[in-house]
């Protein structure tokens, strides 16, 4: 194992993966020559250079497209909502759409309502899609390699305040499965999902609600399309109760589909109603104070899994 | 120039194209078929021509209106009826119909529910094209409409700068459904905003195949060899409404002096005249023709519908890429993080 930071995990998989596939190229704004002869640099023109990684994936190559912020996705939805989703379907199964969308999101940034927002649950209700959003340097990478090799377009979302967390990844080729959970702590008062950002305040919250003789299993989400519904159900199982934590405002979000599964699936299992925390129904605001009180706070967590542990 | 060995063919693809139009429409007036099917009557010489140029490993992307793209580029009567009539063995098994016909397998990306679309998805397969090193190149077909979508603009200009084997052929059809260029561009040309992207653009006749046929060559040349993109604008025309049968508001007396130009019958003209072929020729290629399309029509009626069981298959693709991670190069942890996240370090922790 060797130590190495989310983001530099997610240039490594990149690398490697251009290394074993000469089909693998990177395109976005400002990319320099950040991959070598790899790299393409575009002008700000999401929506034609997210259209043009579509046409190059069904025409030989494995393109990872970046839009620097995921806010500026909403200028190239065309591209990935009705081209790379749905070709495949629309065209019988006589194609694919290799391809990697990375889409950094999320807040506490003091970046305000263009480059803060938390876009995972739109793409997560899109046919076709699957939608990325690791947490840990080693997820990052063994994700990042999945959605590359992976013959479906894939969102990865990697979290902006991540990148330079630091944590060990294999010296030898791995990856993450698409569309598995991962229990990074176990307990048995009560399960948090979250994903991303969302698990640092959740593992924070953990501490302190164990001194306060709760005991609080974590489970990362790591992909919001597919969910994994067993790993939370199972959880769910051994605690008998469900918290949720997510940066994206609640309605129509990852946390009502969580929600709606645990109704369906797993309604005999609650011992108390289920609880979302996540931002409040408004854009992300500049002040920092502002913000604090817009997005969840280790405190809100704290204070969720209290009042449904009683 | 036409060569005479090609002419034959460009007249029955034209033909083709004409024919199967005129039978779906008919269909459509039958209640045999249902849903929109925007019909490239008028247009023929528009992608007959480009296509005559075109190898089967280049790409097309196409339109709402992509039927005509399809066949010229190679596609079957039997599998394009059989889609229009919802069929499992269409095309796209039933699933994509008249506005998402597509046959990857010629290179033909499909045809678009969105206009302006496919300007960025031709340039994707002709950047696919430079960076794989094949002298493939891609071919944008779209409308005068689509020239006023944002993709118009962005596509054109990257393949511009990155010099992509790229043709931009823009079918100044004069309508965007209801809505007549002018009155919504206040400048008649197309063509003339590749001066200011930095690309050749071109006024082509879009009536007569032999004008398209020599400006697409001459594109595609240029686009194979290194030269970069080309727009080209081809005046044309449909001689009917938007959509199949949803009726048409225009002036009937401007349908009437276009369709004096008729790209099939100037061209017929030209092959008789020029003895490149006989009356009698041109009369078989029809009968031929509409033989092969009673047949498709046959095929279709008796092929089964999709079977439900089908209604979420073809969502995803099941493989992922196969990886021989014997040969990997070990990668080291890079000293530079990417620039997003180098941004971030450090910010409100």
């Amino acid at each position: 194992m060797k130590q190495i930071n989310y983001a530099q995990a997610i240039s490594e998989a990149i690398m490697e993966e251009m290394n074993l596939d000469p089909t693998v190229v990177y395109m976005g704004e400002c990319v320099g020559d950040r991959y070598g002869d790899k790299s393409f640099e575009m002008p700000i023109s999401e929506s034609g250079f997210t259209g043009l990684g579509v046409g190059a994936a069904v025409s030989g190559l494995r393109p990872i497209v970046e839009i620097m912020f995921i806010d500026l996705v909403t200028v190239a939805m065309d591209p990935i909502v009705n081209q790379a989703a749905k070709m495949r379907y629309m065209f019988g199964g006589m194609t694919s759409v290799p391809m990697v969308i990375r889409a950094p999101f999320g807040g506490y940034v003091s970046m305000s309502a263009h480059h803060s927002q938390s876009l995972e649950s739109w793409f997560s209700s899109i046919p076709g899609l699957k939608v990325v959003v690791p947490s840990t340097p080693y997820d990052a990478k063994g994700l990042m390699k999945s959605a590359i090799r992976d013959n479906n377009p894939v969102i990865f979302s990697d979290h902006k305040r991540l990148g330079g967390l630091a944590g060990e990844v294999p010296e030898d080729d791995y990856t993450v499965p698409i569309g598995k959970a991962n229990v990074v702590r176990s307990g048995k008062d009560a399960t948090i999902v979250a994903y991303a950002f969302m698990i640092q305040k959740s593992l924070e919250a953990a501490e302190q609600l164990s001194q306060k003789g709760i005991d609080v299993e974590i489970v990362d989400l790591r992909t919001t399309l597919p969910i994994d519904e067993g790993t939370i159900l199972n959880s769910i199982a051994k605690t008998g109760r469900l918290i949720t934590v997510a940066e994206a405002c609640a309605p129509c979000s990852v946390a009502s589909e969580i929600a709606a599964i645990v109704m369906e699936k797993g309604f005999d299992l609650l011992k108390a109603p289920l609880r979302r925390v996540h931002a409040k129904f408004a854009p992300i605001p500049f002040a920092v104070n502002l913000e604090n009180q817009v997005l969840p706070q280790t405190e809100d967590i704290v204070k969720a899994v209290e009042d449904i542990v009683g | 120039m036409i060569a005479k060995d090609q002419a034959l063919k460009v007249y029955q693809t034209m033909l083709s194209i004409r024919l199967f139009e005129c039978r779906v429409e008919q269909l459509l007036k039958d209640n045999r078929i249902y849903g929109p099917a925007h019909l490239y009557i008028g247009q023929e010489a528009v992608a007959t021509g480009v296509c005559a140029n075109l190898r089967s490993d280049d790409f097309i992307a196409s339109t709402h209106r992509g039927h005509g793209h399809l066949i010229a580029k190679g596609g079957q009567f039997n599998r394009m009826m059989a889609e229009l009539f919802a069929k499992s063995t269409g095309y796209c098994k039933g699933k994509g119909g008249s506005m998402h016909i597509a046959d990857t397998t010629l290179g033909m990306l499909g045809a678009n529910g969105i206009v302006g679309a496919g300007l960025s998805l031709a340039t994707g397969a002709g950047f696919s094209a430079k960076v794989r090193k094949t002298d493939q190149v891609g071919v944008c077909f779209f409308g005068d409409g689509a020239s006023n979508q944002g993709t118009f603009l962005e596509s054109i200009n990257i393949a511009a700068t990155m010099k992509l084997p790229v043709i931009y052929v823009c079918e100044n059809n004069v309508y965007g459904v209801n809505t007549k260029w002018l009155t919504v561009a206040n400048h008649p040309d197309i063509a003339d905003r590749a001066v200011g992207l930095g690309l050749p653009g071109k006024i082509v006749d879009g009536q007569d195949v032999t004008a398209v046929y020599e400006a697409s060559a001459e594109a595609i040349e240029r686009a194979r060899n290194g030269e970069g993109p080309t727009l080209l604008e081809c005046k044309t025309y449909r001689y009917r409404g938007h959509c199949g049968v949803w009726g048409d508001p225009r002036d009937p007396q401007e349908v009437a002096e276009w369709q004096e130009r008729d790209p099939i019958a100037m061209f017929a003209e030209k092959l008789v005249a020029e003895k490149m072929a006989t009356e009698s020729q041109l009369q078989d290629i029809e009968q031929m023709l509409e033989k092969q399309l009673d047949e498709a029509v046959k095929f279709a009626e008796n092929s089964p519908l999709p079977s439900i069981d089908e209604a979420t298959t073809d969502v995803y693709a099941e493989t992922t890429m196969k990886i021989d991670v014997s040969s990997q190069a070990k990668t080291e942890a890079t000293p530079e993080q990417d620039l997003i996240s180098k941004y971030w370090e450090g910010s409100n922790q």
